[in-house]
């Protein structure tokens, strides 16, 4: 008697997976009602995939029926699978009964788009409306916005859904026009807008009447593919700059492209998903957002793609040797941030400690940075005297063959012909 | 040096800082009575806990401290560690004797291990709140047992009180003999009577006691872990140094 909803549960839950976005953060929802539930703070990872990624909420397609005929995504309706459908009672029972077993922190809803736009989101909508008002559901809610929608159907998702999103999927407009001939950046770009606006309403208000209800108290995020057109990391990057500033997006995800499809205008079914590419962009993007690095930076015509073997910020650091040494008992904490091996913790302990007194090797060693990465753009109070000037490509090799497990290069994760 | 014996608790640890200064003690060594081995040669003195006493440091330090490392403290007290005991006393004792601020040297050994016992303790706490899976009985009671590293249960009511806030929970430390209750109302610590058949190792209540749609939902939950692998992206190395195999015992996901 399982066997039904263990099946479309099956179906619809390893067509949701491809979308990477996990996060359950962000949000300011608390159980207020005496109900079931909070979306507060940071969110959990309840478990993980067997490939390392945090399962925090129930990510599932409402179907995986569609009209469109995206070439790199598994639910495109010329492709022969089996298809399903949840109920909207049918997920409401599964998100409530695993949340309150303490499997999940909530709900990630999207779908395929049968019939059309409309009638898909206004299912997702009386989805979430029922968590919300019949279960008294404060968990978290990510709620994929269906493009084309109509703007009363999102104003209302807003007012249920944590986070909603909507995927860019290729890096360039000249990408996606050829993998999904249907779809568009600009899109992407209506609803996005509409929903930030919305977002700026509710809080322009909020600051002038009290009882102002929550709209997407998570923001917005989006996904690009990687590897399945032939843009460059500094198209990549250049794009999720320009979104998460016009869009104030809280997240990007980049996913690489895994091989679902004998389409010629895809890689091969088999080869190995670009996984250190995608490390790297998610290395890039927190540069960005967390240690003060503009794109321009990391990315640009002369360095259009990231290294493979070393990190983004190490690889910068050895383009500009002349900004090193930083000495962590003067310099600004800007630039302590930029030394390779230090992190934001460590820095802003460095910066509280060195108040002190001046800090020596043995503090920084205690403090937690990767001292052996550190010490060749590092001076400190017993650092010892440096004879010659090293030059990038010494030093490269040096801390290359003093961490060869991490950065080693991974064939297993090379695209390879098989 | 001299050495104070003390009842274990945080009470007597605090009771024991006063007792530096009553008797202006100047390097003490301090030991609980459970890890205690007298020895012939060696006075020590044995403190009795006092609520007193220990208030008036915790008010002390109070003075000096933030809310969120007043916390520090107590997670790092329940760690359990024999030598955070005396990284406790030593720092409460450099906290007392320093200007405001000296938390924050990171430099000091002392600052540096609460910190980092801190941390232990509150990465167990977070792994509890996300590997807890709870098990709903008969009796519309959600159980679950766990054998923390550290003896977190205090640090986990606040968590699952706010979200668990409309169902009956219960969470039992089998490693400390103890667990909470919530009933609705409020949560109290309980202690079981097991009967034999109460398994530690497995996270699994005998079926007689579930409820009835129990079986499916963690076969659905089994079913869901295994759909959203990709097995083109498998990397058991990340997998378990997020969830290390020690864990795996709570998770049903992984059982079976
Ligand atoms: S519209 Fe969405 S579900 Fe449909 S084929 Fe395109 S990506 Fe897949």
């Amino acid at each position: 008697m399982y066997e039904r909803i263990r099946e479309k549960l099956g179906i619809l839950a390893d067509a949701a997976k491809y979308d990477v976005s996990c996060s359950s953060s962000g949000s300011n929802r608390k159980n207020e009602n005496k109900g079931l539930g909070d979306a507060e703070g940071t969110g959990i990872c309840h478990t993980y995939t067997e490939d390392g990624r945090c399962v925090s909420l129930l990510k599932v397609l409402l179907t995986n029926h569609c009209i469109f005929d995206c070439a790199f995504c598994v639910s495109r309706r010329s492709n022969d699978i089996k298809r399903a459908a949840f109920s909207v009672e049918e997920v409401v029972e599964l998100t409530i009964n695993f949340y309150r077993r303490n499997y999940i922190e909530g709900l990630f809803l999207s779908s395929g788009i049968f019939k059309n736009a409309d009638y898909t989101m206004e299912r997702l909508v009386r989805i979430v409306k029922k968590l919300r008002t019949e279960e008294r559901f404060n968990g978290y809610i990510h709620l994929k916005t269906i493009p084309g929608a109509s703007e009363e159907l999102l104003k209302e998702a807003g007012m249920y859904a944590d986070r909603m999103s909507i995927n860019l999927e290729m890096p360039t407009e000249a990408g996606l026009k050829i993998l999904a001939p249907e779809k568009s950046h600009e899109e992407v770009k209506k609803p996005l807008g509409f929903i930030q606006k919305s977002i700026t309403q509710f809080s322009d208000e909020k600051a002038l009447i009290k009882h102002v209800p929550k709209f997407v108290p998570a923001g917005q995020s989006t996904q690009i593919v990687i590897g399945a057109t032939p843009d460059t990391d500094k198209e990549i990057m250049h794009t999720a700059n320009a979104f998460y500033k016009n869009f104030s997006l809280k997240r990007v995800y980049y996913s690489g492209y895994i091989p679902i499809s004998n389409d010629s205008r895809l890689p091969v079914i088999g080869s190995q998903p670009p996984l250190i590419r995608e490390n790297r962009l998610y290395q890039a993007d927190w540069l960005m957002r967390f240690y003060g690095f503009n794109v321009q930076e990391i990315l640009n015509d002369a360095h259009p793609n990231l290294d493979v073997d070393v990190d983004p910020k190490l690889s910068w650091a050895l383009r500009h040797l002349e900004q090193f040494p930083v000495d962590v008992n003067t310099a600004d904490y800007r630039m302590i941030l930029r030394v390779p091996g230090i992190g934001v913790t460590s820095a802003l302990k460095i910066v509280q400690a060195r108040k002190f007194g001046r800090l020596y090797k043995d503090h920084l060693k205690k403090i937690g940075i990767s001292f052996n990465k550190a010490r060749h753009f590092i001076r400190y109070g017993d650092s010892p005297m440096q004879l010659k000037e090293y030059e990038a490509g010494h030093i490269k090799g040096i801390i290359l063959a003093e961490s060869h497990s991490k950065y080693q290069k991974n064939p297993h994760n090379q695209l390879s012909l098989f | 040096m001299e050495t104070f014996v003390f009842d274990g608790t945080l009470e007597g640890l605090l009771t024991a800082v006063f007792y530096c200064y009553q008797k202006k003690s100047e390097k003490v060594k301090v030991v609980s009575s459970a890890h205690f081995h007298p020895d012939v040669f060696h006075q020590h003195f044995t403190v009795v806990s006092e609520d007193d006493k220990a208030k008036r440091v915790w008010a002390g330090l109070r003075k000096k401290l933030d809310p969120g490392w007043m916390l520090n403290i107590y997670k790092a007290f329940l760690s359990e560690q024999p030598q955070a005991f005396q990284h406790l006393l030593d720092f409460a004792r450099y906290i007392i004797d320093h200007e405001q601020g000296a938390e924050t040297n990171f430099g000091n050994s002392d600052v540096l291990a609460i910190s980092q016992l801190e941390h232990k303790v509150h990465r167990e706490k977070h792994r509890m709140e996300a590997f807890i899976r709870f098990q709903k009985t008969g009796d519309d009671i959600f159980y679950a047992h766990i054998e923390p590293d550290f003896n977190v249960l205090p640090l986990l009511i606040k968590h699952f009180k706010n979200r668990y806030a409309d169902q009956k929970w219960i969470i039992y430390d089998l490693k400390r003999k103890y667990g909470l209750f919530y009933d609705l109302e409020k949560v109290e610590e309980i202690v079981f009577d097991f009967t034999e058949e109460m398994s530690p190792s497995l996270n699994a209540l005998p079926a007689r006691l579930l409820d009835e749609k129990e079986e499916l939902y963690t076969i659905l939950w089994k079913d869901y872990f295994k759909n959203v692998n990709i097995p083109a992206r498998k990397n058991m190395k990340l997998h378990i140094r997020h969830v290390p195999k020690r864990y795996w015992k709570y998770l049903s996901e992984k059982q079976g």
